[in-house]
Order: C-alpha cells, then sequence, then structure tokens
C-alpha cells in the first residue's frame, strides 16, 4: 500500500528537468513545420524591401508567424503604420483566448514566471501545452513543459527566420511549404476532437471561416472561433 | 512612423493579449460559464485556421476533385485521427499535395 502512494506521487508530480524535456520533445515534431515557414517569411520580408535587421527583429518582438506575413506583405505594399499596427493587433486578438483559456493553470506562478510565459504564448505552444495541463489534475511543474516547448519553438523560429533573411535563397512557390501549416493544425487539433461538443465547435468554427474568408483584417477567423466556441458550449450544455 | 516604431507598438500590444488573462485571472472574476466555454477555444481557432486552407484557393471557395490541397488535407485528417502522430500527419500531406501537384503538371 505504501509503496504503491509513493508510485503514484512520482507519477503525478514529475520534477521540473523532467517537465522542461517532455515540453521540449512535444514540441520537436511541429518544427519540420515551423522551419520552412520561418524561411518563408524571411525570404518575403527581404523580398519586399524590409531591412534584415527589421526583419529579424520583428520575429523577436513580435515573435508571431502570421501576423508577421501579413505585416510584411502590408509593408511591401507601402500601407500606413497605423493600419499595420491595426491589422496585427486583429490578427492577434486569438491570444486573448489563449490566455484566457490557460489562466487558470497559471494563477499559482509567481509574476516573473506568468510574464515570461505570456511572451511565449504562441499557437503551437499553446497547443501542446493545453493538453499537457488537461492530462491529469495536478499542476505540479507543468510550468516547465510550458517553458520547454515555448522556448523550443522561439529558438527555431529565431534560427529559421534568420536562415531565411541572411541566406536568402529563394524556396519556388510550387513546393507549397505553406501548407504545413495547416498540416499542423490538422495534426494537433483532429485528435482532441472526440466529443460531440469539440466537434461542433470545430466544425461550425471551420465552416464560417470558410465562408467569411474575404472579410478584411482576418477578422473572419475571429468572428468563426467565437461562434464554434458558442456552439460547442451550447453542446455541452444540451447533453 | 518608421518600421522601428510599428514593430515595437505592434509587439507591445500582441504581448498585451498574450498576458491579458493570465495577468488578471483572480484579479477579476470569470463566469463560469465563461470558464467552460474556453474548453473550445483550441477546437475552434485551429479548425479555423486550416479549413479555409484546404477549401479556399486563390481567393475562391474550390470543393472540386482537383483542389490538391483539399485531397491531401483529407488524407491528413484521417492519418491524424488514426495515429495521432504530428510529423506522419504532416509528412502524408505533404508528399500527397507534391504528387497530385506533380500529376497535374
Amino acid at each position: 500500500m505504501r509503496e504503491k502512494i509513493i508510485e503514484r506521487v512520482d507519477h503525478t508530480i514529475p520534477s521540473p528537468r523532467s517537465e522542461l524535456i517532455s515540453g521540449i520533445k512535444a514540441e520537436l515534431p511541429l518544427m519540420i513545420a515551423v522551419i520552412p515557414f520561418g524561411m518563408i517569411y524571411g525570404i518575403l520580408a527581404i523580398g519586399v524591401g524590409i531591412p534584415a535587421s527589421s526583419a529579424q527583429a520583428m520575429s523577436v518582438i513580435l515573435f508571431a508567424g502570421s501576423a508577421q506575413f501579413v505585416s510584411a506583405q502590408l509593408f511591401g505594399l507601402g500601407v500606413p503604420a497605423g493600419i499595420i499596427v491595426a491589422t496585427i493587433v486583429v490578427v492577434n486578438l486569438r491570444h486573448i483566448l489563449y490566455s484566457a483559456s490557460i489562466a487558470p493553470y497559471l494563477k499559482k506562478l509567481p509574476n516573473r514566471w506568468k510574464w515570461s510565459l505570456a511572451y511565449l504564448l504562441t499557437d503551437e505552444a499553446y497547443a501542446v501545452t493545453i493538453l499537457q495541463y488537461r492530462r491529469g489534475s495536478s499542476m505540479g511543474n507543468k510550468h516547465w513543459f510550458f517553458l520547454g516547448a515555448g522556448l523550443t519553438l522561439w529558438t527555431t523560429w529565431q534560427l529559421s527566420t534568420a536562415a531565411g533573411i541572411f541566406l536568402g535563397a529563394s524556396i519556388p512557390t510550387s513546393w507549397s511549404l505553406d501548407f504545413t501549416l495547416a498540416l499542423t493544425f490538422i495534426a494537433l487539433v483532429v485528435p482532441t476532437l472526440k466529443d460531440r461538443a469539440s466537434f461542433g465547435a470545430a466544425l461550425t468554427a471551420g465552416v464560417i471561416a470558410v465562408l467569411a474568408f474575404a472579410l478584411p483584417l482576418k477578422l473572419g477567423l475571429l468572428a468563426a472561433s467565437l461562434i464554434g466556441i458558442l456552439i460547442g458550449y451550447s453542446i455541452e450544455v444540451r447533453s | 512612423m518608421s518600421i522601428w516604431l510599428t514593430i515595437i507598438i505592434a509587439g507591445l500590444l500582441t504581448y498585451a493579449t498574450r498576458l491579458s488573462f493570465i495577468y488578471l485571472h483572480g484579479k477579476v472574476s470569470i463566469p463560469d460559464t465563461l470558464k467552460r466555454a474556453l474548453r473550445f477555444v483550441p477546437p475552434a481557432v485551429f479548425t479555423a485556421i486550416f479549413l479555409p486552407e484546404l477549401l479556399v484557393t486563390e481567393g475562391m471557395l474550390n470543393v472540386s476533385l482537383g483542389n490538391g490541397r483539399l485531397i491531401a488535407g483529407l488524407l491528413a485528417i484521417i492519418v491524424a485521427w488514426r495515429t495521432k502522430n504530428v510529423i506522419l500527419t504532416i509528412v502524408v500531406g505533404m508528399l500527397t499535395l507534391w504528387v497530385l501537384q506533380a500529376m497535374v503538371s
């Protein structure tokens, strides 16, 4: 009996080090999509005439792939800065949803952890970390998992965008490497659609996003997400 | 406004979106309804990101067998569902797209 209890404790609270390594391992497979995506961004940014230092600074300061793509295109078109800022903010509004979704798991952490992990809260880091938090009841040292996943993505993103910017060799668009982004999200979301409510949320959001793709500033994504969440919730409440 | 100023302002605002509820949690009360609804953030947002990539090509809705991204994406969905393997899903999807593109051209 006693051994059993000790064993359970060992299982429920892995050490910071082992959570960190788990986080790195969970994030690594996504890198086969992040690397080409980062390189394409770098090449695009240089191609539209953004100086190398600014292009790389976007990776460090914004650290948000799709927003960097959109803003590079807008810089290239000579769009006024205010509109570029507004566009980036709208494209990044989904992070508020991620922030709200992960906040309960981080509530006991000291501020320096909260402020640091917030910087690392990207699509890809959020996706693997929220799954980890929902697995098992104990928070344990899962913030180290988040840190491992986040730093893996951060490092890869900086290096791959730098490779695109400074090596500069162009990747033919016929390789369709941008498609790896869609495939990443398929790989992350499809296995989690196990109940009717999640499936309903996903299907609703997906269909609306397709129908609303013509809306400016990626507003379609935001509207679709919010309606999908609402539908998922109402299916859950009803059943 | 210089490009640097643009990046810094947009960066600060982006950081604010990320920090928002992580910072506010415990300081403002979040209704239970909202908490339960947040479970649906990943399926809703991620599907809203990837589905248009399969169905919208060159700004047009394209539901046909000639749409390589749709076929490759559907195959990737099956692989993801059956194997839960991230790398396999991405590799199968990309290879399928390349084969289909090679057949067309």
